[in-house]
């Protein structure tokens, strides 16, 4: 029988002659491409840390309770400290820094994107594969990469995040932008608008809650790689689920997971008040 | 700069303008030029006729109504008068510049200057209030907040809404959205109001509070407006002028009353079945001259009778010198006042039938309808001077309003 699959494409010795030839001659410039990332993450981490928690957990009472209500206030102030209260505080910081860090890198590149994505098809469809990819390739696959490219760290942790969760606020810029009802649009150029008017007088404040739903999802995809980032260094509550999945200590893993729950929904019900408008009642 | 001593100061001129919707237009200019219809065009190229060869003036301080069925190239021709949709061809100047050639930067700048828009659906801010909505085209302008503020706030007194300038549009009921949408249009205190389909979303006692309404903000301004609609009363009631748009061709412009009683063809006739006339005639338009009328200075009992039993009428009009009018005398009035002895007959004044009062001949019919039920006899109509100008009797009335039969028998 002749076997049609004899010959086989070397794809995998492509792709492992590609990441070397990136890491070969590219390694400086993505080493400064991390050089941002890494001082807002330890700007942001430093700060968390060196304020008392009372305070961070008056502040998330505060910010909970303007932005979503008193429920969420409490809610937020309760959870916050029973995290500290099962010891997790340092960790639990570290990983609102990294959350913090990559959700801001997300919206900088992606809400630009999604804007793009709104104004040419084009554009859109051809981004679109690639957006599909970064959500589906599992993390363990460039993880490898990134490692290579970044060394293993914290840093390194908040790209692969950043990887992984940008595509939401991709995807919901450009959808909000274009649910914005052509009248709208048409009646803003009526008046003797330029195209920077309609998008920033009209699209954006019109799309902002669908972009906030993006923003909200992109969050919640970020808190769920903290653990595997952990798996190439990065610190934060990924630490104490990873040690307690190598040592079978049912404990320390289970704390983890809890901690990683009860952040994202805080983090959670905070940003989708955020999205509410008072308009839409 | 071109001016028609009867009408003004020219705003807008369109010439032999086009839209053809659907890639290269070539082939549908030569198949127009071989004289084919829409349909065919279609049917061969796959290209659709929006707009062929409009051409028209529109005036300062008028208000020109386009109208037509849906599909007729109604909303595609207003929008081609400020470019919201590109014109393939032709020429459409505003204060004399051709709108056509500008580049971006122009075009944005003569939108500012010149044009504001009023949509059907709106089209209102749903993240701003009432009042930064109507500030909105002031916005865009770049005129400072303070400034935007006061005149957006004057736009919405002019419309009676400066009561909920914080509320949400959402709140407020169609009426009053299309009211913030005017008042929108009005701030930027533009020289031509466009008008697509603007009142068409409301229910119809709203719609005709709105037509009043414009109508008022339009007395004593020199803002020309442009309206669209599928409606022909509304066109009646508000239009100076009327151009019918049938299937991407202007078939007829006119005023109101010359399209009615001269209709171009069969398509523009059929419109009028249905029309409520007594909103497009005037009391002035239909009032004639044939009740007898009487010299207030020779006027007698005796006399009048005299004159009355010889034109076998029933009522004089009483009228001085120069034609003002005075009152109207009955027959039997006068019959009465004859045998009553304590009455001198040179004194017709007895013989006045009593709550009769003229009405002005530019009165709707509608405001007509309710004398011709209440008087006993003919209803006089006069001018601001209240010269006499003529009678509508209640038969002259009813056969006004089977004008149609009127139609038929010209055109048979």
């Amino acid at each position: 029988m002749f076997d049609i699959f004899r010959y086989t494409i070397p794809l995998d010795d492509w792709i492992a002659y590609g990441v070397d030839w990136l890491v070969g001659n590219f390694r400086p410039q993505f080493q400064a491409i991390k050089m941002p990332i890494q001082w807002m993450l330890n700007g942001i981490n430093d700060l968390l840390l060196w304020l008392p928690p009372e305070i961070v957990l008056v502040l998330f009472l505060i910010g909970g309770w303007k932005a979503a209500g008193w429920k969420v206030g409490i809610f937020s102030f309760i959870s916050m400290g029973f995290i500290g209260m099962i010891g997790l505080w340092g960790e639990t910081m570290t990983t609102l820094a990294m959350v913090i860090s990559a959700v801001v890198v997300c919206v900088l590149i992606g809400v630009p994107l999604g804007i793009l994505s709104s104004r040419s098809d084009r554009f859109a469809s051809s981004l679109r594969p690639i957006l599909d990819a970064m959500q589906t390739t599992p993390a363990f696959v460039y993880l490898v990469p990134v490692v290579m490219l970044f060394s293993i760290g914290t840093v390194a942790g908040v790209i692969a995040t950043i990887i992984f969760s940008m595509p939401p606020i991709i995807r919901l810029t450009n959808l909000g932008i274009r649910q914005v009802h052509p009248e709208l649009i048409e009646a803003t150029y009526s008046f003797g608008a330029t195209r920077s008017q309609v998008l920033w007088k009209v699209q954006i404040p019109l799309a902002l809650t669908t972009i906030m739903a993006g923003l909200n999802q992109t969050i919640m995809l970020s808190l769920s790689m903290v653990v595997i980032a952990s798996l190439i260094g990065a610190g934060g509550l990924g630490v104490p689920v990873f040690e307690g999945l190598n040592s079978l200590q049912v404990g320390l893993a289970g704390i983890g997971g809890l901690g990683i729950v009860l952040m994202a929904m805080v983090l959670d019900r905070i940003t989708q008040a955020l999205g509410q408008t008072k308009y839409d009642e | 700069m071109a001016n028609d001593s009867s009408k003004g100061q020219k705003r807008l001129v369109v010439e032999n303008a086009y839209k053809i919707f659907g890639g290269d237009p070539g082939p549908a200019f030569e198949l127009l030029k071989q004289g084919k219809s829409k349909d065919e065009i279609y049917k061969e190229t796959g290209l659709t006729i929006g707009v062929q060869d409009a051409n028209f003036s529109v005036y300062a301080g008028e208000v020109f109504v386009i109208m037509g069925l849906s599909g007729s190239g109604k909303s595609t021709l207003v929008r081609l008068l400020n470019r919201l949709i590109e014109p393939t061809s032709g020429k459409i100047l505003v204060e004399d510049q051709d709108i056509t050639q500008m580049d971006v930067k122009q075009l944005t700048e003569m939108r500012r200057k010149y044009m504001s828009m009023v949509f059907q659906s709106f089209a209102l801010m749903p993240h701003l209030t009432v009042h930064e909505n109507a500030a909105f085209g002031l916005e865009i302008m770049g005129i400072p907040l303070q400034k935007r503020k006061e005149r957006a706030m004057s736009a919405l007194e002019q419309v009676g809404l400066d009561h909920v300038a914080g509320s949400y549009p959402k709140s407020l009921s169609g009426g009053m959205q299309q009211r913030v949408g005017l008042a929108r249009g009005l701030a930027v205190d533009p020289d031509i109001m466009l008008m697509d389909e603007a009142f068409s979303a409301l229910d119809p006692l709203i719609r005709t509070e709105m037509q009043d309404e414009l109508l008022k903000l339009q007395e004593g301004s020199d803002r020309t407006v442009i309206f669209i609609s599928h409606d022909l009363d509304e066109a009646m009631r508000i239009g100076d002028r009327i151009a019918i748009m049938e299937s991407g061709r202007i078939v007829q412009i006119g005023a109101p009353e010359e399209i009615m009683r001269n209709p171009a063809d069969d398509y523009v006739k059929a419109f009028f079945r249905g029309v409520d006339p007594t909103n497009v005639y005037t009391a002035g338009d239909i009032a004639t001259n044939t009740q007898v009328t009487f010299p207030l200075h020779k006027a007698g009992l005796r006399a009048v009778r005299q004159r009355l039993n010889e034109y076998d009428r029933e009522y004089a009009y009483v009228l001085r010198k120069d034609r003002t009018y005075v009152g109207v005398v009955s027959l039997n009035k006068i019959q009465e006042a004859l045998e009553d002895e304590t009455i001198n007959s040179q004194d017709i004044t007895p013989a006045y039938l009593e709550g009769i009062a003229p009405v002005q001949q530019d009165a709707t019919l509608q405001e007509v309808l309710p004398k011709l039920t209440e008087y006993e006899c003919p209803v006089p109509i006069v001018d601001s001077n209240n010269k006499y100008k003529g009678t509508i009797s209640r038969h002259l009335f009813l056969r006004t309003l089977s004008r149609e039969t009127n139609f038929d028998d010209q055109y048979a």
